[in-house]
């Protein structure tokens, strides 16, 4: 059933290859100079020389790739030019970060999305429908930053109930990781909860109305096994998809909420890399999520064989 | 027992159990406006860097309150009559965090890798050190190429920190991951943008004035958010607290408000030299330039955008320092006079110049206001709102006739004004040259007697007050709120936050 998975594994090299040389290009279209932003606020000029040699920003851009690359095929994803320590030391400590709180915010998104799409086409037109729907469009509409903001003052600064930012790990203090990460991960998980219910709605409509269900209403099965078992298994794929690709952007990190909450994840780490021009940490943190996202997508595509036993040929 | 009523114990449970944490380790929370680079002495480039160092790393001097230079790990020092020698005396019985003894020998590592070792930013600061030998094991003799009255300045800041030979040896260009120098607080550990960790040195020379166990830095870019975390308890310290969230730390009884007025400026450099776009009335013409400042008013400014709180200013250092000038005051508004400078010069109006102004709120409502104001004298400035390392590049190629520029400032008055007015000097993006100037600047340099520098700077601001190319605007209030529970702060010149002598009440 899945023997598409080694062809797929094969197409990935190329992808990640044009990946690799598309950060690396687009990267150079950025004004500035690193070895200015460098320099401090002194601007030396011999300090700038010496940061280019060090850095080979002096070399003509093909040569800085490949010695990247070559880097990169060995696991050495180079080191940051601003606190001098190596890219993938940085990534392995805030990957685990932005995990937790891609999962907590997803695992919102799913327990809020779905039951309310479900509950919205199943009572299609009654005050739960125009519940769920006011519900999706608040989501949509309130920007992150604002809703993170209006939570810090009044969890946080009024009733004193949560931390209003920073980060512990769960492995350190699961209550305070779970006092520190339940607002940011509800913000994230709020927007992406009304994009999915609104998308399971429309695919429960769908597949409500299609025959099947009528058939497994007429051979006299309960409502909820019709609802549960029959309607909600094919209408899951699209938001199979849609869910994987939500979670990779979740994954490539959340730069406002993170910003808001002090949160030490992907996001805050590549948008501070990109305003120092800290190269190596921008290549370094777009690549794994490139190769994060791709490999996201591809289990999408697996777990809708898995869902969808049609496409099992 | 309703969900509502569980997810409140839940949290009154988290909250506990944070403030239990907090309470056990006597520990002061400081929030940062940015987290720090590179946590060694030599390699460190960023302001908020000095803001941690200043717990981790002593210096041969320090400076006080008034600004007066002091010892700290040196006892005291003399310099040659000819000034290229300086003999520096150390304080005895100091240890780094390591164990290791703090020594000549120790001291002398410390200079030559701040002057020698790759990547090194103290080298330009300290340059004038030709070498430095152990006269015994208590004493360092500098022997500088030319007489230079920085020096003493430069040491009392990243140049004159002293580090463990033992584990610079062994970390090499990774010594800033773990920095081991002899200061009040041995560092523990860092997580980038999340927190900078130190504790108490038990061995510390001066352990009496140290009395809080724990330091914890946190940066936390967005003032409301650092504000937010203070006023809800899990910060006890913050700098760089906006001008206008001021009203609200008085307002609030459980908040105190400190300030102090920063060593550096806010200006606006004017393209005279540099490149195509000083080929205009203002880069040509100094009565262009000076019609620009009478035509705007910095009180004005201050009121508008910062309550009041900056103090205007015309100079590199600010009035209360021992190298201003009286005779230069700060010119009041006058249109007329403009106008008239303008008509003088020929010029037609609206004088249309490009004004580039690195993009955070303050600096575009300052922009905004002297737009205003310049157009009643015949100016139209065209803002042109750039990110900052962006801004930097276009600064370097000349891509700018006004550029928004923010000095931190430096103790000694040659670190205000030399790089941006000597004719070589990196920061001199408007490129104003006079040899004269130059030959005043360098002679400032070399006198060590404050009457006789400060009449060499009283020529100096002649000259470039009427004629340079950068024009002073005001000097940043140093702005810093903590709770109640912090005894004991006081704000320093420099700005960095001295953690000696505070106390935490339970």
């Amino acid at each position: 059933m899945l023997s598409f998975l080694p062809r797929r594994l094969l197409q990935l090299l190329p992808t990640l290859f044009l990946v690799s040389v598309m950060i690396f290009m687009l990267q150079q279209l950025l004004p500035g100079d690193p070895a200015l932003v460098m320099a401090g606020e002194e601007k030396d000029p011999e300090v700038i020389e010496q940061i280019r040699k060090q850095y080979r920003l002096d070399q003509p851009l093909p040569v800085q790739y490949a010695y990247w690359i070559a880097g990169v095929v060995q696991g050495d994803l180079g080191e940051s030019m601003r606190i001098k320590k190596p890219v993938s030391e940085l990534i392995a400590e805030k990957l685990p970060v932005t995990i937790q709180l891609a999962t907590m915010a997803m695992a919102f998104a799913l327990l809020i999305g779905i039951p309310a799409g479900v509950l919205s086409a199943v009572k299609k037109g009654t005050a739960w429908d125009v519940g769920a729907n006011v519900f999706a469009l608040w989501g949509l509409s309130t920007p992150n930053f604002w809703l993170g903001i209006m939570m810090i003052f009044l969890f946080s600064v009024q009733l004193g109930w949560l931390p209003a930012s920073g980060y512990v790990s769960p492995f350190e203090d699961l209550g305070q990781s779970l006092a520190t990460t339940v607002m940011p991960a509800f913000v994230l998980g709020n927007a992406i909860a009304a994009v999915l219910m609104r998308h399971m709605r429309s695919a429960m409509l769908q597949a409500m109305s299609a025959d099947y269900v009528r058939t497994a209403r007429a051979k006299g099965l309960y409502e909820h096994a019709v609802v549960l078992r029959h309607a909600l298994r094919n209408a899951l794929t699209p938001v199979i998809t849609l869910g994987a690709l939500e979670f990779g952007t979740l994954l490539s990190g959340a730069v406002l909420t993170e910003q808001v909450f002090s949160i030490p994840g992907f996001g805050k780490l590549v948008v501070d890399a990109v305003f120092n021009r800290d190269y190596a940490v921008v290549q370094g943190v777009v690549l794994v999520t490139a190769t994060v996202y791709i490999l996201l997508n591809l289990l999408a595509d697996i777990l809708y064989v898995m869902v969808n036993p049609r496409l099992r040929t | 027992m309703t969900p509502f009523t569980a997810l409140k114990g839940i949290a009154a449970a988290l909250a506990l159990s944070f403030a239990g944490t907090a309470l056990a380790q006597s520990t002061l929370r400081i929030g940062l406006a940015e987290d720090p680079d590179v946590l060694d002495p030599t390699m460190a480039r960023t302001y908020v860097g000095r803001i941690v160092f200043a717990s981790i790393c002593d210096k041969l001097f320090d400076i006080d309150d008034k600004l007066a230079i002091v010892p700290q790990l040196a006892l005291g020092q003399e310099t040659s009559a000819d000034g290229k020698t300086v003999t520096i005396k150390l304080r005895p019985g100091v240890k780094f965090h390591d164990g290791e003894p703090f020594d000549a020998e120790a001291a002398k590592f410390s200079l030559d890798r701040h002057l020698s070792a790759q990547g090194s930013f103290r080298r330009a600061e300290i340059s004038q050190i030709d070498k430095v030998d152990v006269v015994d094991p208590s004493t360092i003799r500098l022997s500088l190429k030319t007489p230079f009255a920085p020096l003493m300045a430069q040491l009392t800041d990243r140049a004159g920190m002293m580090v463990s030979p033992k584990a610079a040896k062994a970390l090499g260009d990774k010594f800033g991951t773990a920095p081991v120098c002899a200061g009040p607080y041995k560092f523990v550990e860092r997580v980038a943008q999340d927190r900078i960790v130190v504790e108490r040195f038990a061995d510390y020379w001066d352990k009496g004035r140290v009395t809080i166990d724990r330091i914890v830095y946190r940066p936390i870019q967005d003032s409301t958010v650092r504000l937010a975390n203070l006023k809800s308890g899990q910060l006890d310290l913050l700098e760089r607290l906006l001008a206008t969230d001021v009203a609200e730390v008085r307002k609030d009884s459980r908040l105190r408000l400190a300030t102090g007025t920063e060593l550096g400026y806010q200006g606006i450099t004017m393209n005279v030299a540099n490149g195509e776009k000083a080929n205009g009335p203002l880069g040509k013409d100094v009565r262009v330039r000076r019609a620009l400042e009478l035509a705007i008013d910095r009180d004005a400014i201050n009121q508008v955008v910062f309550n009041g709180l900056q103090t205007v200013n015309n100079q590199w250092v600010s009035p209360t320092n021992p190298y201003y000038q009286p005779k230069f005051p700060t010119p009041k508004r006058d249109l007329a006079r403009a106008r008239a400078l303008i008509k003088e010069a020929g010029v037609a109006t609206p004088i249309v110049l490009d004004f580039m102004v690195p993009n955070n709120p303050e600096n575009r409502a300052v922009a905004e206001v002297m737009q205003s104001m310049a157009a009643e004298a015949g100016f139209d400035l065209k803002l042109r709102v750039t990110e900052f390392a962006t801004s930097l590049n276009e600064a370097e190629k000349g891509n700018f006739q006004l550029y928004m520029l923010a000095w931190s400032g430096r103790t000694d008055p040659d670190g205000n004004i030399y790089s941006f007015a000597s004719c070589k000097g990196p920061l001199n993006y408007g490129k104003y040259c006079d040899a004269g100037l130059d030959g005043l600047l360098e002679k400032a340099r070399s006198v060590t007697a404050t009457a006789e520098r400060k009449a060499i700077y009283e020529q100096a601001a002649a000259k470039w007050i009427n004629e340079g190319s950068v024009l002073y605007l005001y000097h940043r209030a140093l702005l810093f709120a903590h709770g109640t529970k912090l005894e004991g702060f006081k704000v320093m010149p420099d700005g960095l936050i001295r953690v000696t002598d505070l106390k935490l009440k339970p």
